[in-house]
Formats: C-alpha cells, sequence, structure tokens
C-alpha cells in the first residue's frame, strides 16, 4: 500500500536501494562481519539447510517445467525425471501454439509504449506532489491513492462494456492507455518519494540559477533520482509483461493479445501438447528473468517497498 | 515531505511574488498532473463509479439495465454460493500471508543475526516467482498437482501410491491453489525479513544477550518489533494479493470443481464477462472493492501503532 512507502522508517524507499543504497547496505553488511557474530559451524549448517530446502521448494518446479520443455517427442512425461536426450523440437513448435509468435510480439510492442509512457507521466504528476503547492492537493493524492488500492477486478467491468460501446475496442491501445492508468499510482507515489528527500537545496540552487520549473525537473532532480526511475522502469516492465487480467479482457481479438492472455486463455483449452507449453512458458520467461537478472536489486527493492499495482 | 515546499521563504526569498516561486503560475502544479490525473480519472476513477452504478442494476450487457436497488448485495449475503466465496478467500489469505509470513519470521528468527556466506545467491533464487508470469506459475503448478505430477511422485517415495488429480478434487483443489501463492510468497516474506532484520541495532541483541533473554524473548521482544515496518508491506502485499487473486484461480482451476476454488475476483470475471450477469458482478467488485480498502486500513493501523 502507498502510505508504506510515505514513511522512510518503512521496507524500502526509492533512495534507499538501487545505487546509493544499495552501497550503503554492502558496507553495513561488511561492517557487521568484522564487529557482529560469527557463527558457529553447526549455526551455519543448520542456516544452509533451511535456506538450501527452501530455495529448493522454489526452484523445483521451474526446473521441472524446464526439464518437460526439452523432452524427446517419444518419452512419456511423468513427475520430475530427467529426460532421455534433449530435444529442442518442442521450442520451434511452442511458436505455433496459440499463435505464440504473434502474442509475444504483442507483449513486446505493449511494454515498448506502457513503460516509458507511465514513467514519463508518473515523473511529472510526482514532481508536482512533492514540490508544488495548489489547491486540492490532498483531494487528487487521495484520487490516486484510491487507484493504488482498488481491485482492477472492479472498474473493468464497465470499462469494457463502456469501451465496447463506444466502438474503441480492437487496437492494441484498448489495453495499452488502461494499463498506464492502472500503474500510474504507484509510479507516482514511487517517484513522490523519490523527490521529497533533500530535493529543497537543489531545487532553491536551480531557482536562484533562474531555470524553469520544466528545465529544474530534467536537469537537476531527474538526474539525481536515477536509480529510483530505473527501478520504475524495471518494474512497470515486469509487470506490463506479466500482466494478465488487462490483457485478457481488454485487448479483444487474439491478434492483439500478449503472450501470458493469449497462453492463459489456451490452458483453459484441453491440454494436449505439455511439452510445447512448457517451451512456450520458458520462452515467454526469458525477458523478465534477463530484466531479473541484471535489475535483481532494484527489482527487489521495487516489490519490497509495498506497493501494490492495482 | 510535500511540507518541504510550503515553506514561506521560498517563495519570498525569491523576492517576485507567485512568478517567482518555482512552480510560476498558480495553473503550472496542474499542468504537470494533467497527463496522470487525466488518465486516473478516465480508466480508475470513473469506471469505479460506473460499477458502482451497475451494481443496483441487472444487467446481462446488452439490453438496457434494470434498476434493482440493494438486491445484489442483499444475495451475496443471502446466497450460501456467494458467501463461500469470501470462506475462500479467507483460506487463500492463510495460504498467501499467513503462512510465508509466519515461515519466513520463523527463518528469520533462526538466522537472526548469523553472517550467512551465499547469502545474496539464496535471495536472488527465493525472489525469482515474484518475476514470472502467473500463466507459468499456473503451467508449473498444474504439473506438480497433476495426476502423474511431481507431487504424487514425491508421495510415491514415501510409499503411498497415489493418482489423484490435486486440482479436480473438491478437498484438495483449494489448498492446491493456496501453496501455489504460498510458494510465490514465501520468498518475498523471507528476502523482506532477512533484510530488516539486519536494520536491527546489533547493541539490542547485545543487551538481551547479557540480560540473559531466551532466543525466544530475544525474537519476541527485538526482532519481530524491528520487523514491524516490513511485517506491515509484507500483510499488505500478500493479504491484498490473496483477496485479489483472480489469476491462480482461472489459470489453475476456473473455479472448479464446481465452485469449490472460485473466489470474488474469479466470479467478477466469470460473472461480467461469461454469465452475463454484469449487474451482480459489479455488485461483488464493490463489495471486494470495500474489503481490501478496510484491510489495507487495518494494516496501516498496525504499522503505525
Amino acid at each position: 500500500m502507498a502510505t508504506v512507502i510515505l514513511h522512510d522508517e518503512g521496507g524500502a524507499s526509492p533512495r534507499r536501494g538501487g545505487g546509493p543504497g544499495a552501497r550503503r547496505s554492502k558496507r553495513s553488511t561488511a561492517g557487521r562481519e568484522g564487529g557482529g557474530r560469527r557463527a558457529p559451524l553447526s549455526a551455519k549448517v543448520i542456516a544452509h539447510v533451511i535456506l538450501g530446502l527452501f530455495t529448493l521448494f522454489t526452484i523445483m518446479p521451474l526446473i521441472s517445467i524446464f526439464l518437460i520443455s526439452v523432452y524427446p517427442e517419444n518419452q512419456l512425461v511423468s513427475g520430475l525425471a530427467l529426460p532421455e536426450r534433449v530435444d529442442f523440437a518442442n521450442y520451434s513448435r511452442a511458436w505455433g501454439i496459440a499463435n505464440f509468435s504473434v502474442l509475444m510480439r504483442n507483449s513486446v510492442v505493449v511494454a515498448l509504449f506502457v513503460v516509458p509512457i507511465a514513467t514519463f507521466i508518473s515523473i511529472l504528476g510526482a514532481y508536482a506532489f512533492a514540490t508544488m503547492r495548489f489547491r486540492g492537493k490532498a483531494a487528487i493524492f487521495l484520487l490516486f491513492l484510491l487507484g493504488l488500492l482498488l481491485p482492477y477486478e472492479a472498474p473493468i467491468v464497465p470499462l469494457y462494456y463502456d469501451l465496447n460501446a463506444l466502438g474503441l475496442t480492437g487496437s492494441p491501445f484498448t489495453l495499452i492507455v488502461p494499463e498506464i492508468a492502472l500503474f500510474l499510482s504507484f509510479g507516482i507515489f514511487w517517484m513522490r518519494a523519490a523527490f521529497g528527500e533533500d530535493t529543497r537545496t537543489l531545487i532553491e540552487a536551480a531557482r536562484i540559477d533562474g531555470a524553469s520549473s520544466w528545465t529544474t525537473l530534467w536537469r537537476v532532480l531527474v538526474p539525481s533520482v536515477k536509480p529510483a526511475i530505473v527501478t520504475l522502469l524495471v518494474l512497470f516492465f515486469m509487470w506490463s509483461w506479466n500482466e494478465f487480467l488487462l490483457a485478457l479482457v481488454l485487448a479483444g481479438s487474439p491478434g492483439l493479445q500478449t503472450a501470458p492472455a493469449g497462453i492463459g486463455l489456451f490452458l483453459g483449452e484441453r491440454v494436449s501438447d505439455l511439452r510445447g507449453l512448457a517451451a512456450a512458458a520458458i520462452i515467454m520467461s526469458i525477458p523478465p528473468l534477463v530484466v531479473y537478472a541484471f535489475m535483481q536489486r532494484s527489482f527487489i527493492q521495487g516489490v519490497t517497498s509495498g506497493g501494490v499495482k492495482g | 515531505m510535500s511540507a518541504v515546499t510550503a515553506r514561506p521563504g521560498v517563495s519570498t526569498r525569491s523576492g517576485g511574488g507567485r512568478a517567482g516561486r518555482l512552480a510560476g503560475p498558480a495553473y503550472v502544479p496542474y499542468l504537470y498532473l494533467l497527463p496522470g490525473l487525466a488518465l486516473v480519472l478516465a480508466f480508475v476513477v470513473y469506471p469505479m463509479l460506473r460499477t458502482v452504478q451497475i451494481s443496483f442494476t441487472r444487467w446481462n450487457g446488452v439490453t438496457p439495465p434494470e434498476f434493482i436497488g440493494v438486491d445484489n448485495y442483499a444475495e451475496i449475503l443471502a446466497d450460501p454460493v456467494l458467501r463461500s466465496l469470501f470462506g475462500h478467500s479467507a483460506v487463500l489469505i492463510f495460504f498467501y500471508a499467513i503462512i510465508p509470513i509466519a515461515l519466513g519470521l520463523l527463518i528469520t528468527a533462526v538466522l537472526a543475526r548469523w553472517r550467512v556466506r551465499g547469502m545474496s545467491a539464496y535471495r536472488a533464487l527465493l525472489f525469482i516467482p515474484q518475476a514470472l508470469s502467473m500463466v507459468v506459475v499456473a503451467i508449473a503448478w498444474q504439473w506438480v498437482f497433476a495426476s502423474t505430477g511431481t507431487l504424487n511422485q514425491l508421495l510415491s517415495l514415501f510409499g503411498n501410491d497415489v493418482t489423484t488429480a490435486w486440482l479436480g478434487s473438491f478437498e484438495w483443489a483449494l489448498p492446491a491453489v493456496g501453496l501455489t501463492g504460498t510458494w510465490r510468497q514465501i520468498g518475498l516474506c523471507m528476502v523482506l525479513f532477512l533484510a530488516g532484520v539486519q536494520k536491527i541495532d546489533t547493541s539490542l541483541y547485545e543487551a538481551a544477550r547479557l540480560d540473559g533473554a531466551s532466543a525466544w524473548h530475544e525474537f519476541r521482544y527485538v526482532t519481530l518489533p524491528g520487523l514491524r515496518a516490513e511485517i506491515a508491506v509484507a500483510l499488505t502485499l500478500t493479504v491484498t494479493i490473496a483477496l485479489k487473486s483472480f489469476d491462480l484461480v482461472f489459470l489453475m482451476t476456473k473455479g472448479g470443481p464446481g465452485t469449490s476454488t472460485s473466489v470474488p475476483g474469479y466470479e467478477i470475471f466469470a460473472r461480467a464477462f461469461n454469465r452475463g450477469e454484469v449487474g451482480s458482478a459489479a455488485s461483488l467488485g464493490v463489495t471486494l472493492t470495500l474489503l481490501i480498502v478496510l484491510v489495507a486500513f487495518a494494516i496501516e493501523r498496525f504499522r503505525s501503532e
């Protein structure tokens, strides 16, 4: 929930992780290693056994899906077992499942629009909330708070019917624009918290130099909160790539669906090609996993900040 | 934070009254807010108001809606199937929120203050489920629960040869969906708590030791209060996700068998888009929204207490 971000003592604030914060926490760990208690051998073993078991529990289902995705055609899939030989034929077949190549392309298009636009608009709104005084500020803020809390299952019902009645379905923007709106609340809270801390001196210095509010934002503030913006970009990408409900309802025709929606609908039908499906699951996980591999710290920090997407 | 700019000094020192303020003319803040506000009004606030409006009607989505007052809400109270949806949500909260948080705290208590080599590798792996699409999660876990799947294979190792299709069972389907949620949230809770425990002042633990505190007392009076903020974050994330849960139910069971795994989020979808009971779906949506707002405020109070 938003309010968590607004308090500094909470899980993590934008300023705290990513860049400078990450370095800080590394330092503090190093400090503890010197001064803190050293674990006796038995404690070390217990720690690794516990962490190892939970890690195993976490990756097991994923490993089993990966193994199934390289099963040869003639081997029966059963439980978790190594394939007799590794066969990548499933992967080439996966592209044909539920029009998967079109779905993947749509997912890319949606992310390419949603991520930068939602980030840009979040920065603009957060700038006003963090540094300006204006009438109705509290009330408008409450509107964004609402966007952070409510389950999108509710507003999506009239949204679908109203867009239909207006004849606005059947374009990729029927999905893209509401998705941006849905992500905005979090983005504005996130960037507001980032701008909110020790930016006053920066702003005053810029103003004395005669900079306009627009220049101050892009030349002074934005460079000073880069780690927070990177985290936001990472989160928006993950959310956009993995978004399910909106894509399912708003994309309209199958030709406009994203990978999760298209494969999700396909799941509902009778699954005859488990290997191909597993391969498709692996393929559609590659983009988020690559982002995760490189931006893990930002991602973890963003998710654990407590902000809930609608 | 907003108080920063509210200081009178800002405008006086610039010496130019309104024009001298950073914001410039009074309409400038609204210009910055306009794109976001317009989108939120059009795609969140307005549809939500429409949901409230529709919730007082009987509507199949095609012919004109018929106003029926609070009948839809009365039905939620009276219909055992509709009431059971919220019962299922409670079960999911147990699996999505209570189990991961309890286990996360237990592990944190055991590991508190010990330096563990390779922690960042564990963290990276434990957090992976958060980066994956629910569709991928569903595919992976459908296989776990399949009749020839991993769970039955595991059970046969202990001599229980079962061929249960767990997701097709009236008793087991809901816990199975729940366990999938546990799997997804447990890493999140562990990562949150293990990071949080490092922020607790080491001297508190040393003081506890000097006072001869037992492990339980150390946990109860040092670790637990120190993790209050993290627990609140974990509660907010996991409870809201449990209440909103639509994805896993849609993907793994479609609410079945029967309605044994259906939850408000899924029922809204099914009624609005498959069964032409849009009014009833809207009333469920409003009820769910109120419930989530209520729960969020309760958690926020716990956090700030």
